[in-house]
């Protein structure tokens, strides 16, 4: 019988040893295809060429593969969105933690997270049927498709993850913190924006950062609403294009196994590595914030 | 029960005082004047509304959803619940040290200077020089005083909680709380901050909470004991705890109970 029974626990243990490994499993295959598919390109350009190359004609003869203005595209519209993000998102954690009364944040929170959950395809159309008109009027601009719209479009998208965690947060600062800021005749709003928000610093950061993650790696919405120009930008109200909505766009019309294929695996390897450089500042900001608090 | 200390000299006086969570009594009819440079202490066993009740001197209850005070609690005459009075002045001349201590996640400086600057101190210097007094009157100069710009996390609980006595004492309060501040210190530690609030009290009235009646003894001049939300006896230190008028609290000092 004991026998038998070691026998069942034994496979069971295999079966969970499997689940546990097979994303890690996924996510070492997905690494390993990216870098092998981009490799042959690097035969024919420098990395640095390619990195820093001010020009992306994939299809010109000669093609040019250079991807600066793609990164540089991704950037603006992450930073853009941040801008949009940081403030709205937090200043809703803020309000839902602290100022609410127990019933509102009952309904807040989850709207907010609901948020999340709007398709990016859904946000897009929204973007160019509302957002592209609207800046068009009020900027005077030959198009409404541009790095502004994108930035817009994505700080909504950004919001529910920093609003989100942010509250978790706030609302995770000791009471005794608070306690003693009243003690001292601190008024609530003293207290909230010199001792509890502070508090939260670390967690803070560490949402935000997330959320950028999130925009930097979004594609839909910046396909149809970026204006998709791979020129190196100048301001937020230009056409620019970013590395994912180049992806998205090109991988279809592309020839498997031509330099313009290799290529664009290679920018989805230097998306891999900002998105991974971002979710590792996160998380140790994050722990850092739970040494401080513990 | 009704006691309170004829004709002394008295800082605050609490009048037929309710207190409720909720619908819950919390805390009954409870009459007792704090004096003037003295110290009050407040004992009782666990559960009794003892915490709850200085809390209630602060109006520092008031942060906490679904609670209700019934009665009158007098700083100088004045009662700190009418609703024309102003919480945070209020607070500002009744400081609070806590059970469990909780400085800022900040530097010990800027613990002590943040009660400064909220109450609108903003010249360097005098922030600096009154940290430095503050620092010096909770007997904790010496040990900081080369590392201010540490993070207060990284001191000793004891110390810890000295720096939270520093940060009452900076905003100069007329009377300071003490929520059992010694409870979850070792006994060198908790013989300074005795020693502390012995010093204290030539220039502040302080009441204390404390579940160690040695400490009420020895430091207090007067003492309140609460039992399930009643306030069932109040008198000077020394008759309560050799010869209580009431058979209750006669048997919690002997330990019969508690």
């Amino acid at each position: 019988m004991t026998i038998k029974k070691n026998k069942k626990e034994k496979l069971l243990e295999i079966l969970f040893l499997f689940f546990a490994f097979l994303s890690n499993i996924l996510l070492v295959g997905i690494i390993i295809i990216l870098f092998k598919e981009s490799l042959p390109l690097f035969k024919e350009i420098k990395v640095l060429d390619f990195l820093l190359g001010r020009h992306w004609y994939p299809t010109y003869d000669p093609p040019e593969f250079g991807i600066l203005p793609l990164i540089l595209g991704s950037l603006w519209v992450t930073i853009g969105s941040l801008l949009v993000a940081v403030p709205l998102g937090l200043g809703a954690a803020i309000y839902i933690s602290e100022i609410a009364s127990t019933n509102l944040k009952e309904i807040l929170k989850p709207a907010v997270e609901v948020l999340a959950g709007i398709p990016s395809v859904v946000l897009g159309f929204f973007g160019m049927v509302v957002i592209a008109p609207f800046l068009q009027n009020v900027f005077k601009l030959p198009t409404g498709l541009n790095a502004l719209n994108a930035s817009i479009l994505l700080g909504i998208m950004a919001i529910p993850t920093i609003t989100s965690i942010s509250e978790d947060c706030i609302s995770a600062v000791p009471r005794g913190f608070k306690e003693a800021s009243y003690a001292l005749g601190a008024n609530r709003w003293e207290t909230m924006i010199k001792v509890t928000v502070p508090a939260a610093f670390s967690g803070i950061s560490s949402a935000v950062i997330l959320g950028m993650g999130r925009a930097i790696g979004e594609t839909m919405t910046v396909l149809m609403v970026a204006g998709g120009a791979a020129i190196i930008p100048h301001s937020f109200l230009q056409p620019v294009r970013t590395m994912t909505a180049t992806i998205a766009a090109e991988m279809g019309e592309t020839a498997i196994g031509s330099d313009h294929y290799f290529a664009l695996f290679g920018i989805a390897v230097v998306l891999f590595i900002l998105t991974l450089i971002f979710n590792i500042i996160a998380d140790l900001v994050a722990q850092r914030f739970r040494k401080r608090i513990v | 029960m009704v006691s309170s200390i004829g004709g002394a000299n008295l800082r605050m006086e609490v009048k037929n005082l309710n207190f409720y969570y909720g619908r819950s009594l919390a805390l009954k009819n409870i009459n007792m004047g704090i004096e003037n440079n003295k110290v009050t202490a407040v004992i009782g066993p666990s559960g009794c509304g003892k915490s709850t009740f200085i809390r209630i001197l602060n109006r520092m209850n008031d942060i906490i959803i679904g609670t209700r005070v019934e009665g009158e609690i007098l700083l100088d005459e004045q009662n700190i619940y009418d609703p024309r009075v102003d919480v945070v002045e209020i607070r500002r001349k009744i400081g609070m040290v806590f059970q469990k201590s909780n400085p800022f996640p900040k530097s010990i400086f800027d613990n002590i200077a943040y009660g400064l600057r909220i109450n609108g101190i903003s010249n360097k210097t005098e922030i600096i020089d009154r940290v430095e007094m503050s620092l010096k009157n909770s007997a904790l100069w010496d040990e900081v005083k080369d590392r201010l710009d540490d993070n207060a996390f990284e001191l000793s609980g004891g110390q810890q909680q000295r720096l939270c006595i520093a940060r009452a004492l900076a905003i100069e309060p007329e009377v300071i709380l003490f929520d059992e501040p010694c409870s979850a210190l070792d006994p060198i530690s908790t013989a300074k901050i005795e020693e502390l609030i012995n010093q204290l009290k030539e220039k502040y009235t302080i009441a204390i909470v404390t579940h160690n009646m040695q400490q009420a003894a020895r430091i207090s001049d007067y003492t309140g004991f609460f039992l399930l939300g009643e306030l069932i006896e109040f008198d000077k230190t020394e008759k309560i705890f050799t010869n209580p008028s009431q058979k209750q609290t006669e048997d919690y000092i002997t330990g019969r109970f508690g």
